[in-house]
């Protein structure tokens, strides 16, 4: 569990994060939604440690992140795996050698047993016989299922993805969501998505959390959300009049049966 | 107070590059692969550079050799302390600032804005002495025998232009090289020359590291590191001749 109390972060002055809290539990697809610009990469960020929190505490399963310092924060950093948006792949390695690559730094299993592993999490990812490919050689989705193949190889307890389905059709969409949630349940770890495709929200969320102007404006589950009068949470989820007008009617329907 | 504030994150990100690795056996194979890089690469560039930079000084001191009272054997003298005190430690330097150091700089700083060294730090890699320190180990092993090549091949190419264009013969110019040799100026260039890698390694990276942005700050970046590496050298050979010299 990965839990946020009171956040607050700026960035010369501008404040970005307001007091944010927020609890991520185990074994659940912890989902972060917002438009654009309104915090959610930054709260990521802060969770993991690639940003300062200016005040309040990040606590993984009980440890205070915040008052760690750079070595006890490393070894934290250790049982997290990271999906960036671009998949952030090593340009110069292959496929094998990118998800080889944290076993190479930290274990001592040796060269076969590594291989092992790494084809093991090939398989996972339905990525088989790729292991040569180097990143520039694959597609978008590829990719993506390559950052979460090097992310699960540690056998991680915290699952970060930031915007997992940005740049990809929504089959290979729906593909990456369903691997995630199932490697969510499998491994029973804490999975956190950040992301504002609503497709995903619907399809995997367990708990979400809408920010909106840096705060935490909203919680709830994937029900709650299509059914809240919450305006900011209408205007994110029915973007469109369409499907404004969808709603509507749908509403109308529900209070009518 | 920019400058001191840059002074200062780049002594705050040296202390994080000459942490102990984490992995002995991960740093060999990156070291092997920086000296490839940095080193193995470059022997074209510098040879080819060595090579004319001899020719020409050789024929210059000629072409300046007007006083009968001059030995002719000045030309080699010449051509062997402007070579080894100058040309080959500092030019060869700022010729590799240009190449060695824009493609740190721009590897690095490829690197940081798609997000690769985000990923190194999620994984609990010191992602500072993993890309930095093998470069510099690399730099400050192999530099000073690029240095000691271009001495080599410049003092060569002085001969050649000086036996085809028929100026001297191979034992005027070979007693002017040996003449006034001093073993400690050859010290004192290899010495320079480790600093000066040195320089240019930590320098660019530093530029490549903080690199915010897309690709055209990458390219800004390879271009500030390359501008303030060639100053950085310059002052330093300033500074470490006065020092050691005198």
């Amino acid at each position: 569990m990965v839990q946020v109390e009171s956040i607050n972060k700026s960035f010369a002055g501008n404040q970005i994060l307001h007091d944010v809290s927020a609890t991520f539990q185990k074994g659940k697809v912890n989902m972060i939604i917002g438009q654009s610009g309104h915090g959610k990469s930054v709260l990521a960020k802060c969770i993991v440690g690639l940003h300062e929190t200016d005040s309040g505490r990040i606590i993984f399963d009980g440890r205070d992140f915040t008052s760690m310092d750079k070595l006890q924060k490393r070894e934290v950093r250790k049982e997290i795996g990271m999906l960036f948006q671009g998949a952030a792949l090593f340009d110069s390695m292959t496929v094998e050698e990118n998800i080889m690559f944290p076993l190479d730094m930290f274990s001592k299993m040796t060269k076969k047993e590594k291989l092992n592993r790494a084809n093991f999490c090939l398989e996972r990812v339905n990525m088989v016989g790729k292991n040569k490919l180097l990143p520039a050689e694959c597609s978008g989705g590829m990719q993506k299922r390559i950052g979460i193949a090097r992310a699960i190889v540690m056998n991680p307890k915290y699952l970060f993805c930031d915007e997992p389905n940005s740049g990809l059709d929504p089959m290979t969409s729906i593909l990456i969501d369903n691997l995630i949630r199932e490697i969510t349940y499998e491994y029973d770890i804490t999975t956190i998505v950040i992301t504002h495709d609503m497709n995903s929200v619907i399809e995997i969320a367990d708990s979400i959390n809408f920010i909106h102007k840096g705060q935490n404006w909203w919680q709830g589950d994937r029900k709650s959300i299509l059914t809240t009068d919450n305006p900011e949470i209408l205007n994110f989820v029915y973007a469109a009049d369409f499907m404004k007008q969808i709603r509507s009617t749908m509403k109308e329907n529900l209070s009518a049966q | 107070m920019k400058i001191l504030s840059d002074i200062g994150k780049y002594f705050q990100m040296m202390g994080s590059v000459l942490s102990r690795p984490e992995n002995w056996r991960v740093f060999r194979v990156r070291l092997f692969d920086e000296l490839q890089n940095i080193g193995v690469n470059s022997i074209f560039l510098v040879a080819l550079m060595s090579v004319f930079m001899g020719g020409v000084i050789s024929l210059q001191t000629a072409a300046q050799m007007t006083s009968p009272f001059l030995p002719e054997s000045t030309v080699g003298y010449i051509t062997q302390s402007s070579t080894i005190l100058e040309f080959s430690p500092t030019v060869i330097s700022l010729i590799l600032a240009g190449k060695v150091g824009s493609n740190i700089a721009s590897e690095i700083g490829t690197m940081r804005v798609t997000e690769q060294i985000d990923a190194l730090e999620i994984m609990g890699v010191n992602s500072l002495s993993y890309l930095v320190l093998p470069k510099l180990i690399a730099a400050i092993l192999f530099f000073p025998i690029l240095v000691t090549f271009s001495m080599t091949l410049s003092l060569i190419g002085g001969w050649f232009a000086m036996v085809i264009s028929g100026l001297q013969t191979t034992d005027t110019y070979v007693m002017g090289i040996r003449s006034y040799f001093e073993m400690y100026y050859v010290w004192y260039a290899l010495f320079k020359t480790m600093v000066f890698g040195m320089i240019i390694v930590t320098i660019s990276s530093y530029f490549g590291y903080y690199t915010k942005g897309g690709s055209l700050d990458v390219g800004r970046s390879s271009t500030n590191s390359v501008v303030s590496c060639s100053v950085v050298i310059l002052i330093a050979n300033f500074i470490l001749t006065q020092l050691i010299l005198f």
